[in-house]
């Protein structure tokens, strides 16, 4: 059985340690100040600064004062002797415990919080380490957390910190950076082709979303700038989603169509197991493959809300494209044979997606049209003609990406062209 | 008897965390090499009753099921021992409180009033404070009423829910005075029950002890040794065996002593809770 331990909620205030008069003895004067209005804080700061096996001297106004230290001690594994009974007389001695000493026995410092100090980032953080902060005194015996991304070789990048901090800058209200009253006047047919890019952009942004947010949850948080990187692109995918949607329904409720080609492609990104893999399909073809995508819409868009929201948008994916590719020349600077890995995960996924009929025609014909702005047979003509354009650039976007990693001029051109029809 | 080759514990099922506790125990034995099993018993009296029967070989006893148990052994021409006890279960003391603006400074002052105390059976909360205001001249059910506060009963006022409603019947008004553990005091006033300055600590008990693990007559002396030795080797800074000692509300366990009952063998005669036997005497106690 046990009567609870004595314990209170802990008020800050300065200690009054004075140097001891008597013996090895150090005295605590806590004037009136009760045990259970905080006192116990100044107790426990004077104790601290004491070896084990010394006294304190306590004394105070408090007349509960020798009650509550004798319960208070007993609970923290000190002993208590009161003091005999007398005017102005100290409350008792507290001999000093080991307990609070003891509980830290085999404690350890999860590295540092500086990533750039030496030691500070290890290369395989402790399972037990688990949510603690990374430079935190880690108590012996916490529970294993089992965090399958906790290899620094596969997960850190040096660049994440940086890569925050523009991401927290960047945030912007979806509701205050687009005037979604704006006003414009489309074409029905037009605006069709503008609600079934709408529709194809959130289907695509929901998978740039969930890949992400499926490898937070197992990057072992002493990675935190990985970890908060991460997490901000699920916000800033998030926010996409809000955007494309409400474009999509600017004008009316109904949406346009999903393909089972474009969904088997996104399957392939969901299904990837590997966070280096699945972090180089999304980030540095697909969402690479979207810049071009997005600056077209912000280019060629016929209102000004679906340029403004491509325009937003791309911002925060030029974000996430340059994050991927540090991530990936980080990974291979480590390990140059890693780029072989890489251009297996490109033909793995075309093979995988070869039965498939790739982008459909409704999105090609949608951006045409949207491109061209009218029915017009001219504008029709420069409309297609900028699509083309569109797909050479993406192209040459991967080529040129796969280039700076590292892959030979026409091994990049071979895998650039092997990426999936479906842009993501 | 208690079967087998192993060493056989009783405690009481206070709360949930009883199974989780003697679970971990049980697992941290079985690891030192030690046969160990556990028999939860919902009241002290039926615990202490199958010691004596050799049901189990160890209780895990309140300082009241110690009395009982000391007293049927002595009846019966049988032994029992106080073989280890928690460093918290030593030198405990209780007090009386009343309110800060009450007026009553002393013992005196309560004559005619209503002492609130907690669970029949607690002896922190109840016997052990009455006798004390018994020693100073304050006969409890004549020149005060008692106002019992009967959770847990049979728990020897393990559950603290006694202690805390007889905290509020003297907020209430109900009482002019409460009875209480020294720390739940403390507690009472850090959580907020009593608000701090509003209650003044009227009289503190002598120092007494609490819990201790008590060896039966049918307990193998071989096993009990092993037993004590593997709880006095437990040490705070050795993490595995740090959540069991947290959760036991204990530092370090220390060799039983049974040199700080005496303030509770008087309050049981003077209340007539136990007989010289052990027999339960207490009028109205249905453990």
């Amino acid at each position: 059985m046990s009567p609870p331990p004595a314990t209170g909620p802990e008020a800050v205030a300065a200690a009054r340690a004075a140097p001891g008069p008597p013996e090895d003895a150090q005295v605590l004067d806590l004037c009136d100040l009760g045990l259970e209005e905080g006192a116990s804080v100044l107790v426990k700061r004077a104790l601290k600064r004491l070896p084990v096996g010394a006294r304190l001297v306590v004394s105070g106004t408090d007349p509960a004062l020798s009650v509550h230290l004798r319960a208070w001690s007993r609970a923290h594994g000190h002993r208590f002797e009161p003091a005999p009974d007398g005017a102005g007389a100290p409350a008792g001695t507290i001999r000093r415990g080991s307990a609070d000493e003891d509980r830290w026995h085999g404690s350890q410092r999860a590295g540092a919080p500086d990533p750039t100090a030496a030691g500070a980032v290890a290369d395989r953080p402790r399972a037990a380490w688990g949510l603690a902060a990374r430079g935190a005194l880690v108590e012996a015996g916490a529970p294993e957390y089992a965090f399958a991304l906790d290899d620094r070789e596969a997960v850190w990048t040096g660049d994440a910190a940086r890569t925050y901090r523009q991401a927290a800058a960047g945030q912007w209200d979806p509701a205050t950076a687009i005037d979604w009253e704006d006003p414009f006047e489309l074409d029905p047919d037009v605006e069709a082709a503008v609600v079934q890019v709408m529709t194809y952009l959130i289907e695509n942004e929901n998978a740039a979303m969930v890949v992400p947010a499926r490898f937070l949850g197992q990057v072992h948080p002493h990675f935190r700038e990985v970890v908060q990187v991460l997490a901000v692109q699920v916000a800033d995918e998030a926010r996409h989603v809000e955007v494309f949607s409400r474009r999509a329904t600017l004008r009316g409720a109904e949406l346009g169509l999903s393909t089972a080609g474009g969904q088997a492609s996104l399957l392939t990104l969901l299904e990837e197991p590997d966070y280096v893999l699945a972090h180089f399909l999304l980030s540095v073809l697909g969402e690479g493959t979207f810049l071009a995508l997005l600056s077209f819409l912000e280019r060629h868009g016929p209102d000004p809300v679906t340029r403004r929201v491509a325009q937003l948008a791309l911002a925060d994916e030029a974000r996430h494209v340059a994050f991927g590719m540090t991530h990936m020349a980080e990974v291979l600077a480590r390990e140059p044979a890693q780029l072989g890995r890489l251009a297996t995960a490109i033909e793995r996924r075309h093979d995988a997606l070869a039965h498939t009929s790739g982008l459909n025609e409704e999105v090609f014909d949608a951006l045409v049209v949207l491109a061209a702005g009218s029915w017009e047979r001219r504008a029709v003509a420069e409309g297609f003609r900028r699509v083309l354009e569109l797909q050479a650039e993406m192209a040459e976007g991967r080529r040129r990406r796969l280039v700076k990693l590292g892959f030979a001029p026409e091994r990049a051109s071979a895998l650039a062209a092997l990426h999936t029809r479906n842009f993501m | 008897m208690a079967a087998d080759n192993g060493l056989v514990m009783g405690a009481v099922a206070y709360d949930a965390k009883v199974v989780t506790i003697w679970e971990g125990f049980k697992t941290w034995f079985a690891g030192q090499g030690l046969d160990f099993d556990y028999v939860l018993y919902s009241n002290y009296e039926r615990q202490v009753e199958a010691l004596l029967l050799g049901e189990v070989h160890v209780a895990w006893n309140s300082p009241l099921a110690w009395v009982r148990a000391r007293r049927m052994a002595g009846a019966a021409g049988l032994d029992v021992g106080a073989v280890a006890m928690r460093d918290t279960d030593r030198d405990l003391t209780s007090v009386v409180v009343v309110r800060a603006d009450s007026g009553i400074d002393d013992v005196a002052g309560l004559a005619g009033g209503t002492v609130a105390v907690g669970a029949v059976d607690s002896p922190q909360a109840t016997l052990i404070p009455l006798s004390h205001l018994r020693s100073l001249g304050v006969v409890p059910g004549s020149d005060v009423q008692v106002l019992g506060h009967e959770i847990g009963v049979g728990k020897h006022g393990d559950h603290v829910g006694g202690e805390r409603e007889a905290a509020k019947s003297l907020l209430s008004g109900e009482a002019v005075a409460a009875c209480m553990i020294d720390g739940n005091h403390l507690l009472f006033s850090a959580e907020g029950t009593l608000p701090p300055g509003a209650t003044k600590v009227l009289t503190q008990t002598a120092i007494y002890d609490h819990c201790n693990f008590t060896a039966g007559p049918a307990a193998p002396a071989g096993l009990v040794a092993r037993f004590v030795d593997l709880l006095g080797s437990m040490s705070y800074d050795d993490s595995e065996v740090r959540p069991l000692l947290d959760l036991e509300g204990l530092k370090a366990w220390r060799p039983g002593r049974v040199s700080g009952y005496g303030l509770l063998e008087a309050a049981v005669d003077e209340s007539g809770f136990y007989d010289e036997k052990g027999n339960v005497t207490a009028s109205g106690y249905r453990p």
